[in-house]
C-alpha cells in the first residue's frame, strides 16, 4: 500500500509543474492500475488472436508475434461451426436459454408481487423460507430428477433443463424481486385499489411498468448463468444434437486438447453473446448486483 | 464467472403494518401457485428423496438397500479422493477448504485494494469495468483461455514464454499435483476479483469525504486509512462479498471440469466435482447423494445466516 502514500487528494494543482509533481507522485497507483488491466486484459486479447491465426502459424510461433508476421484467417471459425457442429450448439444454447430465462422471469414476478402487496397468513414466513431455499445446491435434486426425468424422456428434448434452471432461479428471482417491489409507493397502490382495480390489474399496469429495472437485472443474470452454464447442461441435457456450446466445448477439448486456434475459437463463440449483452446492459446489472447485497 | 446469489442481504426499511390477521387470499394463492409448484417439484421434493437416498445403496438411483451412515463414514474415513488426512492432506473437501481460505481472502484483498486505487485516477470506469468483465465469461471459457496461458510448450503458453526470457525452464503448473491447485485458484481469483471491487467501490463511496479528510488532517497515512478507516467502515461489505465467495466455493464445478478434470489423478477435485463423478460416472448414487447432502450441510449456516438477518431486519413490518 506504500503506493498510496504521498497522494493528494482533492487538491487542485494550479501550475504545469505542480500537475507533472502531481502526476510523478501517483505514478505508482498508475503503474499498478496497468499491471492489473494487462493482466486481465491479456489472457482475452490472446485467446482472440488465436482464434484467428492459422493453425500452422500457431504451432511454429506464439500469439503475441503476430506483429512480425500478420497472418490472419477465419478458417478455424468455418471449421469449428460447421465440421465441428459448434454452429448448431449455439442454436442449442439460444433454446435452452431464452425460455429458462422467460419463465422464471414471469413466475418470478408473480410471486413476489403476492409477497410484496397481497395480504395473506404465513406471508413473511413463506418469504423466509424462500430465502432459505436460495442457498440449496442444484446438486441436491441431480440424482431424483435425472432418475424421473429419465423415465418421462425429459432428458433426451429441452424439457429437463428448462425445467430444471427455471426452478433454481425462482429463489433469487423472488428474494429479489420482492425487495423492489416493496419499496413501491404504498399511496398508489391502495390508491388503484380504491379505484377498484383487481390485483392482477395493480400487478400489470403498475407493479411491473414501475419495475423495469430490477426486472430487467435479474433478467440479465438468469440469462448469464443459463448460457454460461456448464454443470445443468451436462446433466439435464442427454443427447448431443441438443447440448449447448458449454458443452460441447469440453467435447472438442477431449479430441482436439492442443489444437488452439480450433478452441479458441470455440471459447470465443461461448463469450460473444454474454460479453455484448453484459457490456450493453452493465448500468442494470451493476444496479442488481448491489441491489442484490448490500443495499 | 456466474455470480452466485449475493446472501446476506438487508431488505428496504420496513414500511407497514404486520399483517398478522389477514385471512386466507386467492389472489396471492393464484399468484404464489406456478413458483410453488415448480420449487415443490423440482426442488423440495427431490432435497427430501436426497436425504434419504444418502442412506441407501441407491443402485440406479432407486431405494434398494438400506445402509445407515454407510455412505457418510466411507467418504469421511476411507475415500482419499474426498478427504485424506496425513501430512500434508489432500482431497477434494482439503481443496475446497483450500480455496475457501485462499480465493476469498486474496478476491476481498485485490477487490479493496483496485476500488481504493481506482478511486484516484480519471479512468476509474475503464479500470473497473476490465477487472469485471470475466463476470460475463463462462467458467468453461475462461478454463481454455487459461490453459492456453499455462501451456507447457513455451511457443504456445504465454507464462512459459515469459519464463523463458528470464531463463526458468517451461513448467506444467496444471500437470503438477502440487501446483495444480494455486494455478486453478489464480485463475478462480482473476474471475471474480471484479465482483469484490463493484461492490467495495460502491461500498467505499459511501464514505463521506469528511471522515478521510479528518484523518488525513490528523496526519494518518494512506496506508493507516486503508486499514483503519476504510476497511472497517466498510466491513459489512465485506462480509457480505465474502460470505457470496464462500458459497461460490462450495458450488464449484464448472472451472476445474474443464480445466484440470479433477486431474492430474484426482489432485485438484472439489466437493461438486466428486460429486457429479461418483454419481454420474461411477454410478453411486447413493454415495453421490450423500456427497450432495454434505455440500447442504455446509450451506447450511450461511442459510440459516440469512434467515436470521432478514427476520430481524426487514420481516418485522
Amino acid at each position: 500500500m506504500t503506493a498510496l502514500q504521498d497522494t493528494t487528494v482533492g487538491a487542485r494543482p494550479r501550475t504545469a509543474s505542480e500537475r507533472i509533481v502531481k502526476w510523478i507522485s501517483r505514478a505508482p497507483v498508475h503503474i499498478i492500475l496497468g499491471l492489473i488491466g494487462l493482466v486481465w486484459l491479456v489472457p482475452t486479447i490472446g485467446l482472440f488472436v488465436t482464434s484467428f491465426r492459422p493453425s500452422a502459424d500457431m504451432r511454429a510461433t506464439g500469439w503475441w508475434t503476430v506483429l512480425l508476421e500478420p497472418r490472419f484467417t477465419t478458417s478455424s471459425y468455418e471449421r469449428v461451426l460447421e465440421a465441428e457442429g459448434m454452429g448448431q450448439a449455439f442454436l442449442n444454447s439460444v433454446f435452452i436459454t431464452v425460455p429458462s430465462t422467460l419463465a422464471p422471469l414471469v413466475i418470478a414476478c408473480m410471486a413476489a408481487f403476492a409477497l410484496a402487496w397481497v395480504k395473506f397468513p404465513f406471508r413473511d414466513t413463506i418469504f423466509l423460507v424462500i430465502i432459505g431455499l436460495m442457498m440449496v445446491p442444484v446438486q441436491i435434486g441431480f440424482i431424483p430428477l435425472v432418475t424421473g426425468f429419465s423415465q418421462t424422456g425429459l432428458l433426451t428434448n429441452y424439457g429437463a433443463v428448462w425445467l430444471a434452471h427455471a426452478a433454481y432461479a425462482l429463489p433469487f428471482g423472488i428474494f429479489l424481486l420482492r425487495n423492489f417491489f416493496i419499496t413501491l409507493p404504498k399511496d398508489l397502490i391502495e390508491a388503484a385499489r380504491i379505484d377498484g382495480a383487481s390485483n392482477w390489474g395493480i400487478f400489470r399496469t403498475i407493479v411491473v411498468p414501475l419495475s423495469v429495472p430490477a426486472i430487467a437485472a435479474y433478467g440479465i443474470f438468469q440469462f448469464l448463468w443459463v448460457w454460461n452454464d456448464l454443470l445443468m447442461a451436462l446433466v439435464y441435457a442427454q443427447r448431443n444434437a441438443i447440448q449447448p456450446m458449454t458443452v460441447k466445448v469440453t467435447t472438442l477439448l477431449g479430441t482436439y486438447a492442443t489444437e488452439w486456434s480450433l478452441l479458441a475459437a470455440a471459447a470465443f463463440l461461448i463469450m460473444v453473446v454474454p460479453v455484448i449483452v453484459f457490456i450493453s446492459l452493465q448500468r442494470y446489472f451493476v444496479q442488481g448486483l448491489l441491489a442484490g447485497s448490500v443495499k | 464467472m456466474a455470480v452466485g446469489t449475493p446472501p446476506g442481504a438487508v431488505a428496504p426499511q420496513p414500511q407497514r403494518a404486520k399483517v398478522a390477521g389477514a385471512g386466507f387470499s386467492w389472489a396471492a394463492a393464484l399468484f404464489l401457485a406456478p413458483a410453488t409448484f415448480l420449487l415443490a417439484v423440482f426442488l423440495v421434493f427431490p432435497a427430501v428423496y436426497t436425504v434419504f437416498l444418502s442412506f441407501n445403496r441407491g443402485r440406479g438411483g432407486q431405494f434398494t438397500e438400506w445402509v445407515g451412515f454407510d455412505n457418510f463414514l466411507r467418504l469421511f474415513t476411507q475415500d482419499p479422493n474426498f478427504l485424506r488426512l496425513g501430512f500434508p492432506p489432500s482431497g477434494a473437501l482439503w481443496n475446497n477448504l483450500l480455496w475457501l481460505i485462499v480465493y476469498t481472502s486474496l478476491c476481498v484483498l485485490f477487490g479493496l485494494i483496485i476500488a481504493v486505487m481506482a478511486t484516484r485516477v480519471r479512468y476509474e470506469a475503464l479500470i473497473k469495468g476490465i477487472v469485471f468483465l470475466p463476470m460475463a465469461i463462462a467458467p468453461a471459457a475462461i478454463a481454455i483461455m487459461w490453459r492456453f496461458v499455462y501451456a507447457s510448450d513455451s511457443n504456445t503458453g504465454l507464462l512459459n514464454a515469459l519464463l523463458g526470457n528470464v531463463g526458468a525452464g517451461p513448467i506444467s503448473l496444471l500437470g503438477n499435483p502440487d501446483t495444480v491447485n494455486w494455478a486453478v485458484i489464480a485463475v478462480g481469483i482473476w474471475g471474480s476479483v471484479g465482483f469484490a471491487t463493484v461492490i467495495l467501490s460502491a461500498a467505499i463511496k459511501g464514505i463521506s469525504s469528511e471522515v478521510l479528510e479528518a484523518a488525513r488532517m490528523d496526519g494518518a497515512s494512506e496506508t493507516q486509512i486503508f486499514w483503519r478507516v476504510i476497511v472497517p467502515m466498510v466491513s459489512l461489505p465485506i462480509s457480505v462479498v465474502a460470505v457470496t465467495l464462500v458459497v461460490n466455493v462450495i458450488k464449484l464445478f464448472d472451472l476445474i471440469y474443464v480445466m484440470t478434470s479433477g486431474g492430474p489423478g484426482t489432485s485438484s477435485r472439489v466437493i461438486a466435482f466428486s460429486m457429479y463423478v461418483d454419481a454420474f460416472e461411477s454410478g453411486l448414487y447413493g454415495y453421490g447423494a450423500a456427497i450432495a447432502i454434505v455440500m447442504l450441510a455446509l450451506l447450511i449456516p450461511i442459510m440459516a445466516f440469512n434467515v436470521k438477518r432478514f427476520r430481524t431486519e426487514a420481516v418485522q413490518q
